[in-house]
């Protein structure tokens, strides 16, 4: 499997530039996930490693050789499409098998590799059918399936499970996080949904409007954002941004805003040195609210709506006027409209600059 | 049921009778006048009254008119013939054109201008490119000292003259129609073919044809019923000639009526080409039908998956 680099690599469609400069490495065997909202640059930077586009500058790097003038097909990649671009007028055998009968391999050879593959997938008995016979979750399977008959070096997943329902979309997830573990492959895989992204990459890469966030597990992007953005893009319920000011009273800094005033743990605050007096924004994770006040520092908050998931519930609130999040063990029933309080885990806190958006 | 609700199950089939007769008289008048013709020994100088019916003499005899059958002979050969160079044309073209290069659309109206011509403008059009002195096509070989091509007193060379004036005419039409069907085609299946390492010649062979294949069908009978009946641009470049080496069916029906006067023998040629035709129209909408039905299958079969 080759390690793949992508150096100053850009592109743009006459004067409209969709994906300035853009430095980025995957490592050998490495299921990479590309994440952002959409028109963020990830689809185009995949397609660009497809060669389905061409890129405007920079080069692509297979094992340190450079690849942007091999055509696709040359460069040992298979992809599963959005919407799963099969060929409408071939059965499913025939469309698995496309790849291995343009290169001429050996009849029986193919039959074997198809077939072992329909069998992983549990789409064997569907190889005599049309696309248009088989339900969107098949056809998914089968999109997979064809690119896993081609034993590439590198898989490109182009938002995959995008068009499926809820619960299909859960299980195809499963399944792909077990095919990850199951097969020695660089992976690199697309999608707008930070559960998919979390649930599935070795390392996430997080992009925004052309330009990578940040890169890492999905423990350090969680633990660790670099900035605002990433902050709020991983994790789910999404994290609680407010406006504070930070105040020192007795060698301990407060983040002091509309309805809370809370104190900030010894090393977060120490790199704040220089941001006391000014105003910054704090982010608080909806888990790091505990209904037990005992823990961390007390905040009051005002119910608004409760959203029940089961286990756990996420209550809407208000802070003054800005809105809050908080998870919630459903077991300890809350009544709207009421007055609640919490105890803020004040270790997990995080400032960001108000104007850099960079996390401090 | 009470005599009520049948009534008002009626009251639709009230209002479209009329509209229905009136199309099926309108319609089906000339056809069933054309037909009882054909029965006929009818010259233009009698009332269709006073002519002598003949029962199946017409037709009987048509097999054994050497001037038809020929005639017959030379339609389905030429149908045979600008069909299929106007299918290979015109494909190949919209093959080639189906690209997003600057110019290619002013290019692209430029092809299909031709099918916009009166066919019998096309004629007098080719008839003097043809000419065997001042024609374009000999004073250019004069000019390069070659000798000139009989083009329309020749039978094989008036042939093959009617036949480029029909396939410069109509090889649009499978043009324009080609380039649609390639123009719709799902473009990330052909990404998939790219990525599946297929050349451009194998996503044409193994992909684009065979996915604008029910289009294609129905451009070929479309152009296979209007080839039997074309008229006009060999009537003006040769009038069937010489000898009989051009006179396709129309030209020899025309001619059956007006100079030999024989309008039951004309109407017993029509109705075989009718029925000719007739045969290729219903392989059209029974291939639609398939089509359609197999699709509405898969739809319902995937939807209950």
């Amino acid at each position: 499997m080759p390690t793949i680099r992508f150096e100053q690599v850009e592109k743009s469609y006459g004067a409209v530039r969709v994906l300035p400069p853009l430095d980025l490495a995957l490592d050998d065997g490495e299921f990479t996930v590309l994440v952002g909202p959409s028109g963020c640059g990830k689809s185009t930077t995949l397609r660009i490693l497809a060669g389905l586009e061409e890129l405007s500058g920079g080069e692509i790097f297979f094992d340190e050789k450079p690849i942007s003038d091999l055509a696709s097909k040359e460069r040992d990649l298979a992809m599963v499409f959005q919407d799963y671009a099969l060929y409408p007028h071939m059965n499913i055998a025939k469309n698995m098998s496309f790849a291995l009968r343009l290169n001429k391999t050996p009849k029986a050879e193919i039959e074997t590799k198809v077939r072992r593959v329909a069998d992983m997938l549990n789409i064997g008995h569907l190889l005599e059918r049309k696309p248009a016979e088989l339900s969107g979750g098949q056809r998914q399977r089968v999109a997979m399936g064809r690119a896993l008959v081609r034993d590439a070096s590198t898989f490109l997943f182009d938002e995959p499970l995008s068009n499926l329902d809820a619960k299909l979309r859960g299980k195809m997830r499963t399944e792909l996080a077990e095919m990850r573990d199951t097969l020695d492959k660089n992976m690199v895989y697309v999608t707008h949904d930070q559960i998919e992204a979390m649930t599935l990459g070795d390392r996430i890469v997080v992009m925004s409007e052309g330009v990578i966030q940040q890169q890492g597990t999905p423990e350090e992007l969680f633990k660790a954002p670099a900035n605002k953005f990433v902050a709020g893009f991983i994790g789910s319920p999404t994290m609680n941004f407010l406006n504070a000011e930070l105040t020192s009273k007795k060698d301990v800094l407060f983040a002091k805003g509309d309805g809370f005033e809370l104190p900030l743990p010894k090393p977060l605050a120490k790199s704040l040195n220089g941001y006391a007096e000014k105003t910054v924004t704090l982010g608080i994770r909806p888990s790091s609210f505990s209904s037990d006040t005992k823990i961390g520092t007390p905040i009051d908050l005002r119910l608004v709506v409760s959203e029940y998931l089961g286990a756990q519930s996420t209550l809407v609130t208000r802070c003054g006027d800005a809105e809050v999040l908080v998870e919630h063990d459903s077991s300890s029933p809350v009544r709207t409209g009421s007055q609640l309080t919490f105890g803020v885990r004040t270790d997990e806190l995080m400032v960001f600059d108000k104007n850099t958006e960079l996390r401090l | 049921m009470t005599t009520a609700s049948k009534l008002n199950r009626l009251t639709p089939y009230m209002f479209l009778a009329p509209a229905v007769l009136l199309l099926a008289v309108a319609l089906l008048y000339p056809i069933g006048y054309m037909v009882y013709a054909s029965f006929l020994d009818w010259r233009p100088s009698q009332y269709i009254s006073e002519a002598e019916f003949v029962g199946f003499r017409n037709y009987v005899n048509l097999w054994n008119d050497e001037a038809f059958l020929e005639s017959f002979g030379v339609t389905l050969k030429f149908a045979a013939v600008v069909v299929t160079l106007e299918m290979l044309l015109g494909v190949g073209l919209a093959l080639l054109l189906d690209r997003n290069l600057r110019g290619l659309a002013a290019l692209r109206t430029i092809f299909i201008l031709p099918m916009m011509i009166a066919p019998i403008v096309v004629g007098l059009m080719w008839r003097y490119m043809y000419h065997p002195t001042v024609g374009i096509f000999n004073r250019t070989l004069k000019s390069w000292g070659l000798e000139p091509i009989p083009w329309l007193s020749d039978g094989t060379w008036s042939f093959i003259a009617v036949v480029i004036a029909d396939v410069w005419q109509w090889t649009p039409f499978i043009f324009i129609l080609s380039l649609a069907a390639l123009q719709s085609l799902p473009q990330s299946a052909l990404e998939a073919a790219e990525l599946d390492g297929a050349t451009g010649w194998q996503k044409i062979w193994h992909i684009k044809l065979p996915l604008m294949m029910p289009v294609l069908i129905v451009a070929l009978l479309l152009r296979l019923i209007d080839a039997f009946k074309v008229l006009e641009v060999v009537l003006v470049m040769t009038n069937g000639g010489p000898g009989l080496s051009t006179e396709i069916l129309s030209l020899r029906i025309f001619r059956t009526a007006q100079e030999f006067q024989e309008l039951g023998v004309a109407a017993a040629m029509s109705n075989y080409l009718l029925i000719l035709l007739m045969l290729l129209t219903t392989i059209m909408f029974v291939y639609n039908k398939a089509v359609e039905n197999r699709a509405a299958r898969l739809r319902a079969a995937a939807e209950e998956a």
